[in-house]
């Protein structure tokens, strides 16, 4: 029977079928980080289970460290959420990209960086945005704590099969439009509840056109679509960046040979059927901004603040309610807000492309004195390359800031937060009430649309500029 | 996990759709190497003002629904993170069960709870339920007007039944039935220890890694 990619994934990793109609899934990757591991090895120590699989979990630390200054530390409960990380890992025995390593970063940028991400894995994290690994045809899914510990002592997750759901970008992508437009654009149309319960497949000759940068963005925010998971089948463009690079985990000479000719069986096949399909032209499509707290509240950098009742799929209470915690008037054009913050970064949107991309708008102009722009990293070997090519000059003679790597505004878990009521452009994935700091407004964006922004102060539609 | 079977409890409305986890439990206090300590930040962001007293337009914070241990709320409850402090701190806050609709929307089904929630809600005892959009609408307009409305879950029947106090018009009971995954119902009839059930697999989870090249 023909099969689609996320269903061979699922095939090679069924241990077995448990009564009652769920599945022992084996779990290949499993990826923690300080926030929403610490309970879980506690409940290894108190059934005196031990971690299976030592040498298949990897650790690094990125939600609550400072990027102006990573060693210092100050709040007391981070510090002692690092500090409990460190000791796990020593004691399981469990491999740690920690503060002082140059390797150390966001754990969806490190993971394939490393070569640790490699098509028709399963991979998991106690984080949603562990869909990112999907870019490569892996099975991807964020899990909570007590499925962090259930993966810990058994390698293993009780799942129930996922229902598929192909989508299919049709057409070329236009100037000035980019990954990140891509995405918010289908979770605008299908809802942030629209792929609960599926495991998404991005498909269509605008994605083979996309850097595995561009499509990591575009698996980021399945999660944001109700998805677990979102998957592109891997290709040359794949087979490239994994064969490149310093990715001490890759499959090397003969290995990799063997293995490229098994990730190339991967794809879907020809006739495989999926539960749901939707077909989005992007040939057409104008840069993408959200206008309220969801990412689900999104439209062209051309149109207005929308009425309350103007908004197909949400009640007119929840988009009201929306506008008056972004501080919003229907009719306005979004062009036309001004803007505080500027936060580029993120594991939607803080890889080497996406500086470059945000550079590129940058150079030989200045942030707007009304605007704090921040350009965070997503990992150390980011930030040496950004140096070597000289990124970092451009930001900081565009009056931006340079940090060292970690979540930073993202969620603001960290010293880097929104005060109560300013704007940002974001090019983060959460617009939620509250998530960049109490009171703060964002806006989601792709790094080119944020670093004009930071330039004019206010929203500008970047095809403008091309 | 203990096995939960039955809960009678008060009701408590919050008629909001897709409440994030940022919103059930803000980052801040996410910082945090216990599983304890999270039901006083509940809602945290909503439920207090500036200077930390209660917000009083909030609507958990109405009297009548002091103690409720049953919320219904909006559908697609929970989406967001992955954060399982969520689950933790509306357990720690009180609530046994939540309650939420499943809207259908032309082509789209909005579910009641988002997935990674839901899952985490089985691991740690907390009872979901779903309700259809129109019983959703009922249940709240009968809690809105009958103060301290209570009801009882019945799981093994797999009932919401709702108790009117002496004297009040509706006297008597009002059921609503609702459905639930078999696997999910053992789980919260028996209270498994779920690591402890997949380790009876070793055997077969050993076989699989001998066969299973984990670099390909
Ligand atoms: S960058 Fe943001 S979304 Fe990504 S892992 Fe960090 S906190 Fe989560």
């Amino acid at each position: 029977m023909p099969q689609t990619l996320f269903e061979k994934v699922w095939q090679n990793h069924v241990v077995c079928e448990l009564p009652g109609g769920q599945t022992l899934l084996y779990i290949d990757r499993h990826l923690i980080h300080e926030v929403t591991s610490p309970q879980a090895f506690e409940g290894l120590r108190q059934t005196n289970r031990a971690v299976r699989r030592p040498d298949l979990t990897f650790a690094t630390m990125d939600h609550n460290i400072p990027t102006v200054d990573r060693f210092n530390l100050i709040d007391p409960i981070a510090r002692e959420q690092v500090k409990t990380l460190e000791k796990n890992c020593a004691e399981f025995g469990i491999p740690l990209y920690g503060l002082d390593s140059d390797r150390q970063g966001i754990v969806h940028v490190i993971g394939p960086e490393l070569g640790l991400t490699l098509p028709g894995t399963t991979v998991v994290c106690g984080d949603s945005h562990t869909s990112t690994h999907g870019a490569f045809g892996a099975l991807a899914f964020g899990i909570g704590t007590s499925e962090v510990e259930h993966v810990l002592a058994t390698q293993c997750l009780v799942q129930t099969k996922p229902k598929t759901f192909l989508v299919d970008f049709q057409g070329q992508i236009p100037k000035g439009v980019t990954a990140k437009d891509l995405i918010l654009k289908l979770i605008g149309t299908i809802g942030t509840a629209g792929g609960t319960g599926y495991v998404l497949e991005y498909s269509g000759l605008s994605i083979r056109s996309l850097s595995m940068e561009q499509r990591m963005t575009i698996c980021n925010m399945s999660i944001e679509a109700g998805a677990r998971a979102g998957m592109i089948a891997p290709d040359d463009t794949t087979f490239h960046y994994i064969a490149n690079g310093n990715r001490p985990f890759t499959p090397k000479g003969k290995e990799l040979e063997k293995a490229i000719s098994f990730w190339q069986s991967l794809p879907s096949d020809e006739k495989a059927s999926y539960d749901r399909r939707i077909t989005i032209d992007v040939s057409s499509m104008a840069p993408q901004v959200t206008w309220g707290t969801s990412p689900g509240m999104v439209t062209d950098v051309t149109q207005t603040v929308p009425n309350s009742d103007q908004v197909p799929g949400l009640s007119p209470s929840d988009v009201e309610k929306a506008l008056t915690y972004m501080g919003l008037t229907p009719g306005t054009r979004l062009t036309d807000l001004k803007i505080d913050v500027v936060f580029i970064g993120s594991c939607t949107n803080s890889r080497i492309e996406d500086l470059r991309a945000a550079a590129s708008i940058f150079k030989g102009k200045k942030v707007a004195t009304s605007v704090t722009a921040l350009v965070v990293p997503g990992s150390e070997a980011v930030r040496k390359q950004a140096e070597s090519e000289g990124l970092n000059k451009i930001f900081t003679e565009a009056g931006a800031q340079w940090r060292m790597s970690g979540c930073s505004m993202c969620l603001a878990m960290n010293p880097d937060k929104l005060n109560p009521g300013q704007r940002c452009a974001s090019t983060s994935n959460r617009n939620f009430e509250g998530r960049q700091g109490k009171g703060g407004r964002t806006h989601l964006v792709s790094p080119e649309m944020a670093a004009a922004a930071a330039v004019e102060g206010h929203f500008v539609d970047i095809r403008t500029w091309l | 996990m203990n096995s939960f079977i039955e809960h009678t409890g008060k009701i408590a409305v919050l008629d909001r759709a897709n409440i994030d986890t940022d919103q059930i439990i803000p980052k801040d206090y996410l910082k945090s190497i216990k599983k304890t300590g999270y039901g006083e930040h509940l809602f945290q962001d909503w439920r207090y003002l500036e200077n930390g007293q209660p917000n009083p337009e909030f609507e958990l914070n109405q009297k009548r629904f002091e103690g409720a241990s049953i919320l219904v709320a909006g559908n697609n409850f929970g989406c967001g993170s992955s954060r399982e402090h969520a689950v933790w701190a509306v357990l720690q806050a009180g609530f046994r069960v939540v309650i939420a609709p499943k809207k259908v929307l032309g082509q789209n089904i909005i579910p009641a709870f988002a997935d990674i929630f839901r899952n985490n809600s089985v691991k740690n005892g907390l009872f979901l339920i779903e309700l259809t959009d129109s019983e959703a609408n009922e249940l709240m307009a009968l809690v809105n007007a009958h103060e301290g409305l209570q009801a009882t879950i019945d799981l093994p029947a797999q009932k919401i039944i709702l108790q009117f106090a002496n004297g009040s018009q509706a006297e008597g009971e009002k059921e609503f039935a609702f459905q639930i995954d078999p696997m999910v119902k053992q789980h919260f009839l028996e209270g498994l220890d779920e690591i402890g059930q997949t380790l009876k697999y070793q055997n077969e989870i050993g076989r699989f890694e001998k066969k299973h090249d984990v670099q390909i």
